[in-house]
C-alpha cells in the first residue's frame, strides 16, 4: 500500500484548514488490500519456542481491564492480584503491563499494585465521550491525581465524523496537557468510524495532536479491534515515525480472546513496525478474557498436557 | 470409461467420512485421512484421521454443551434419546448395509446387530427419568433432616468405543454416558468407523444439542493419551482399548487430574441386556441435608 508522502514540514499546525487539508490529503486505504494482507499475515504458524516467547510477551503486553458498571473495590483488587501474578502455580509467569479501570477505581488499583505495574484509567466521559470539555478535563485530572499514570481517552466521534477535526484536535491537546506526566492513549473507536480511510485520518489526527498511544476501541462497541483496522493504525504509526522520528504506541482492545488471535497481532506488529515495537511500551492488548487463554496455553506448554478453565480464575 | 461414471451414466457422489465435533462435520485439522476397507478388503472410503488438536476442539465443544444438556430435565433427555432411536429406525437399511460391509457378517447377523443397537437407545432412553429413583436414596438420619443422595452427571467423558462392534457397541457406550447429562468425546473403531459417522448424522438430526456427542475417527493410541491427560476431561471409559500397556498408560495419565477411569472390556457381550453399571459409572452421588420443617 502507498504510504503518505509527507515531509517533516508537512504536518498541520492545528488550524481547521490545515487539518482538513492534511487529513483529506492522506492517500486512501485499499480496503481489500488491507484485509488481504491482514488475513495473509494471520496464517503464519508460530510453533514451540517462538510460541512460548510470544505467549509470555503477549501476557506482558496486556492491560488487564475491568470496565463495568458493577465493578466493586473487591473485584478491582482481585484483578490487580491477578495482574501481578497471573498464574499463581507458576512463578516464571510474568506480570501484565497494566490494569485498566474507571477513574473512581484508580485509587483502589494503585494501592493494590503499588509501583509494580502501570495503572491506566479511562477518562473523558468514557465510553461515549459525550460531555463538555470541562467535564472531560476534570475527569482526567481526577484520575491522574488518584494515581493513574496512563489515561485512556475517547475522541469525540460525532465531531470527527461531521468533519470538525479542530474540535477533536483541541480536545486531545487539552487532555494531553491535563495528563501531565501520565501517558495518553487516544481511543479512536474504529467500530464507529466506518471506513479504513477514517481510521487512517483519525490515527494521524491523534498522533499530530500529541497522543502517546493510539488505541482501537473502547470494547463497548462491536466490531472492536480487528486485524485490518490495526494494520492501518500500525502503518500510520510507521509513517508518522518516518516523518517525525517519534515512536507512537498502539493498543488493540476488545474482541481479542484467544492466544491465536494475540499472536496474529504480534505478527502484524513485527511485519509492519519491526521488532522495536514488540515491547509493552509500544504495543498493548486491552483485554480481560485473553489472559486466561494465554495462561491455559502456557500451562499446556509447561505441563505437556491440555489445561482447562478450572485451572484459571473466573473473571 | 471414466471411473467416476457409475452404472447409470451418472457421476458417482463419493462420501468423505469426516469427524463430528460440536454438531458440525469438520475434516481433521491435520488434513490427514486414512483408507477404510470392507471386511473383504475392498476400498470403502477415505476417513478423517483425527489429531490431538481435533481432540482438543472436541473437548471444548463437549464442555460448552455440558451446561445446557446437564440442566435439561431428565424427561427431556429421555425424549431426545428416544428420538435418536426413531431417526435410526429410518436409516435402518443403511446401517445394516454398512455394518455388513465393515464387519463382514451375514445380512441376518447385521440386521440383528442394528436392531439391537436401536433397541439399546430405547432401553437407555427409558432410564433417563428413572435413574435418580433407582440409584438415588432417601437416607434415614438421626436429626430433623431430610437426607437425599442423588446422582449427578460427572461432566465431560471420553470414551474409546469397542473396535469390533461398530454400531451396537458404540451405542452401548454413548447412551449410558449421555443419558444422565454428561457430554462425551468418543473415539470410534479405527477399522469400522463408517457406522459411527452415520450415527453422528443421526445425532445431528435428532435434537441432540451440538457438542453433547463428539465422534473422532482415527488411531486411539495417538489421540487417547492427549484426552486422558486433558485437565478439562472428568472421566475416561477405556472399553475399546485392547492393548493392556496402553490402557495402563492411559490410566496413569488420567491420574494426574484424578479422573474416574472405567477399564477395558474386551470380552463384553453387547447383545446381552445391559445393567445400570455404565450409567452409574459416570455419575457422582450428591448428598443433601435439608432441614425438616416443624
Amino acid at each position: 500500500m502507498p504510504s503518505p508522502s509527507i515531509t517533516s514540514s508537512g504536518l498541520p499546525d492545528g488550524s481547521a484548514a490545515s487539518l482538513t487539508g492534511f487529513l483529506h490529503g492522506l492517500p486512501g486505504v485499499d480496503q481489500v488490500g488491507a484485509e488481504a494482507r491482514a488475513a495473509m499475515l494471520g496464517t503464519r504458524s508460530i510453533k514451540n519456542d517462538a510460541k512460548s516467547w510470544a505467549i509470555d510477551l503477549a501476557i506482558r503486553m496486556i492491560d488487564l481491564t475491568t470496565l463495568e458498571g458493577m465493578d466493586t473495590p473487591g473485584k478491582v483488587r482481585a484483578m490487580c492480584a491477578k495482574a501481578l501474578r497471573p498464574d499463581p502455580t507458576d512463578s516464571s509467569c510474568p506480570s501484565v503491563a497494566a490494569v485498566c479501570v474507571y477513574g473512581d477505581m484508580v485509587q483502589t488499583a494503585r494501592q493494590a499494585v503499588g509501583d509494580r505495574i502501570h495503572v491506566a484509567a479511562v477518562a473523558t466521559a468514557f465510553p461515549s465521550g459525550r460531555a463538555s470539555l470541562e467535564v472531560k478535563l476534570l475527569d482526567t485530572r481526577d484520575a491522574v491525581n488518584a494515581g493513574a499514570d496512563e489515561i485512556d481517552m475517547v475522541i469525540d466521534r460525532g465531531a470527527f465524523l461531521s468533519g470538525n477535526y479542530v474540535k477533536v484536535f483541541d480536545e486531545i491537546v487539552a487532555i494531553k496537557e491535563a495528563c501531565g506526566s501520565a501517558h495518553l492513549k487516544v481511543i479512536l473507536e474504529t467500530g464507529e468510524l466506518k471506513t479504513l480511510d477514517n481510521v487512517r485520518r483519525a490515527s494521524w489526527l491523534a498522533m499530530v495532536a500529541g497522543a502517546d498511544v493510539i488505541k482501537t476501541s473502547t470494547g463497548k462497541v462491536v466490531p472492536a479491534a480487528t486485524l485490518p483496522v490495526t494494520l492501518v493504525m500500525l502503518e500510520a504509526v510507521r509513517d508518522f515515525h518516518r516523518t517525525t522520528g517519534t515512536r507512537i504506541g498502539v493498543k488493540a482492545a476488545g474482541g481479542i480472546r484467544t492466544s491465536k488471535d494475540a499472536i496474529k497481532y504480534l505478527v502484524l506488529v513485527n511485519e509492519t513496525l519491526g521488532e522495536d515495537w514488540l515491547t509493552p511500551d509500544l504495543f498493548r492488548f486491552g483485554a480481560s478474557t485473553l489472559l486466561n487463554d494465554l495462561l491455559l496455553q502456557r500451562q499446556r506448554i509447561s505441563t505437556g498436557h491440555y489445561s482447562g478453565p478450572n485451572y484459571v480464575t473466573i473473571d | 470409461m471414466n471411473a467416476l461414471i457409475g452404472k447409470d451414466d451418472r457421476v458417482e457422489i463419493r462420501k468423505t467420512i469426516k469427524l463430528y465435533i460440536g454438531g458440525a462435520f469438520p475434516r481433521s485439522e491435520s488434513g490427514r485421512t486414512y483408507e477404510v476397507n470392507s471386511a473383504k478388503g475392498d476400498f470403502l472410503a477415505n476417513v478423517a484421521q483425527g489429531s490431538r488438536k481435533d481432540a482438543r476442539d472436541a473437548v471444548l465443544a463437549a464442555r460448552s454443551a455440558f451446561t445446557k444438556w446437564s440442566s435439561a430435565t431428565a424427561y427431556n433427555r429421555g425424549q431426545v434419546l428416544y428420538r435418536i432411536a426413531e431417526v435410526m429406525e429410518g436409516r435402518r437399511e443403511q446401517f445394516i448395509a454398512e455394518v455388513q460391509q465393515t464387519s463382514g457378517s451375514t445380512t441376518k447377523q447385521a440386521t440383528k446387530h442394528v436392531d439391537a443397537a436401536i433397541d439399546r437407545w430405547v432401553w437407555y432412553a427409558g432410564w433417563a427419568d428413572k435413574l435418580s429413583q433407582v440409584i438415588g436414596t432417601s437416607n434415614p438420619v438421626a436429626g430433623s433432616f431430610f437426607n437425599f443422595s442423588i446422582p449427578e452427571p460427572t461432566g465431560v467423558v471420553v470414551a474409546i468405543a469397542p473396535h469390533d462392534s461398530a454400531l451396537l457397541g458404540l451405542s452401548s457406550v454413548i447412551a449410558p454416558i449421555i443419558v444422565s447429562g454428561n457430554s462425551c468425546v468418543v473415539i470410534a473403531s479405527q477399522n469400522q468407523p463408517i457406522p459411527a459417522i452415520t450415527l453422528a448424522e443421526v445425532m445431528a438430526t435428532s435434537d441432540v444439542p451440538g457438542g453433547v456427542v463428539n465422534i473422532l475417527t482415527g488411531d486411539a493410541a495417538e489421540i487417547a493419551p492427549w484426552l486422558a491427560s486433558h485437565a478439562d476431561v472428568n472421566a475416561l471409559d477405556l472399553t475399546g482399548i485392547t492393548d493392556q500397556q496402553l490402557a495402563q498408560q492411559l490410566e496413569q495419565d488420567a491420574a494426574g487430574t484424578v479422573k474416574f477411569v472405567r477399564g477395558p472390556r474386551t470380552d463384553a457381550d453387547w447383545m446381552a441386556t445391559p445393567t445400570l453399571s455404565r450409567i452409574r459409572a459416570f455419575t457422582e452421588i450428591k448428598t443433601v441435608w435439608h432441614p425438616m420443617g416443624v
